[in-house]
């Protein structure tokens, strides 16, 4: 039996609900981002399984940019999170629900 | 061959996903994103995408997990500071459900489309994923996108130090 796209679409698809299901239930701001960074990473496995199945190298590219962004979010997101947590002692995303500074 | 490694990587990727969303330590949870994010450049390598599954291994196995875990250590959590966790068990199922909801229609819208691998002629798989030929579509066709990546990175840079900056009293 042949590994078809549908199997890496699949694949991805699970991983992205594994990843959005951390982002809504996990209370952790550190395991938040993390879950986040899975999501990203799924959608990058549909990109590159489609420029597979198309034999176009475009889906290549757009993964190029995808994680430049997840590079840049994760900075910015954990240099936030080092801030917060100099101000509030706590990484409880119930906590940082004030938009107050 | 190839569908045994498939599934082989397409399991540990999962259990790494898994891993990260049920451990209560953070330190734990990223090794574990290591693991899935390593199993899915081998998937990468399946996929004939030899350059970006270096580039997955360097930049996110390596660089922003490394990120990831300074950060939990510099902030040195206490044991009572991840004590915060909802016991809720339905609200968590539930949302599961609707997730899995969401996900499922439009996996299923696109997988109408019904696209093959077979059907591909070998020909055309010269030099694909390979550094030279990511690198002609990069430099040709998103040459602009390409450089206006630098700008977000530059932009990136910026606001992190002007975040993480500690500020005179």
């Amino acid at each position: 039996m042949n590994v078809s796209i549908e199997h890496y679409l699949v694949l991805s698809a699970i991983l992205f609900v594994i990843g959005a299901y951390g982002v809504i239930a996990r209370k952790n701001l550190i395991i938040v981002l993390m879950s986040l960074e899975l999501m990203l990473n799924s959608a990058n496995l549909a990109f590159v399984a489609f420029s597979r199945a198309l034999g176009d190298m475009t889906g290549h590219v757009f993964m190029i940019m995808s994680i430049t962004v997840a590079a840049a979010e994760v900075a910015v997101g954990l240099a936030l999170l080092v801030s917060i947590y100099s101000h509030r002692e706590t990484l409880d995303i119930d906590v940082l629900k004030i938009l107050k500074g | 061959m190839e569908t045994v490694v498939f599934y082989v990587f397409a399991a540990l990727a999962l259990a790494g996903a898994l891993l990260v969303i049920s451990f209560r330590n953070p330190v734990s949870s990223a090794l574990s994103l290591v693991l899935a994010l390593f199993s899915t450049a081998v998937l990468f390598v399946l996929l004939l995408a030899h350059f970006v599954a270096v580039i997955q291994i360097l930049v996110y196995a390596g660089a922003i997990m490394i990120l990831f875990l300074f950060t939990v250590m510099f902030l040195n959590l206490k044991s009572e500071a991840l004590k915060f966790e909802s016991q809720n068990l339905p609200f968590k199922v539930s949302m599961l459900l609707a997730v899995l909801l969401f996900v499922g229609y439009f996996a299923s819208l696109g997988f109408k489309k019904g696209i093959s691998l077979s059907n591909i002629s070998t020909s055309n798989t010269d030099g694909f994923g390979t550094v030279e030929g990511v690198g002609t579509t990069l430099f040709t066709d998103y040459l602009l996108p390409f450089e206006l990546t630098s700008i977000l990175i530059l932009v990136a840079i910026i606001g992190v130090v002007a975040i993480a900056k500690k500020r005179a009293n």
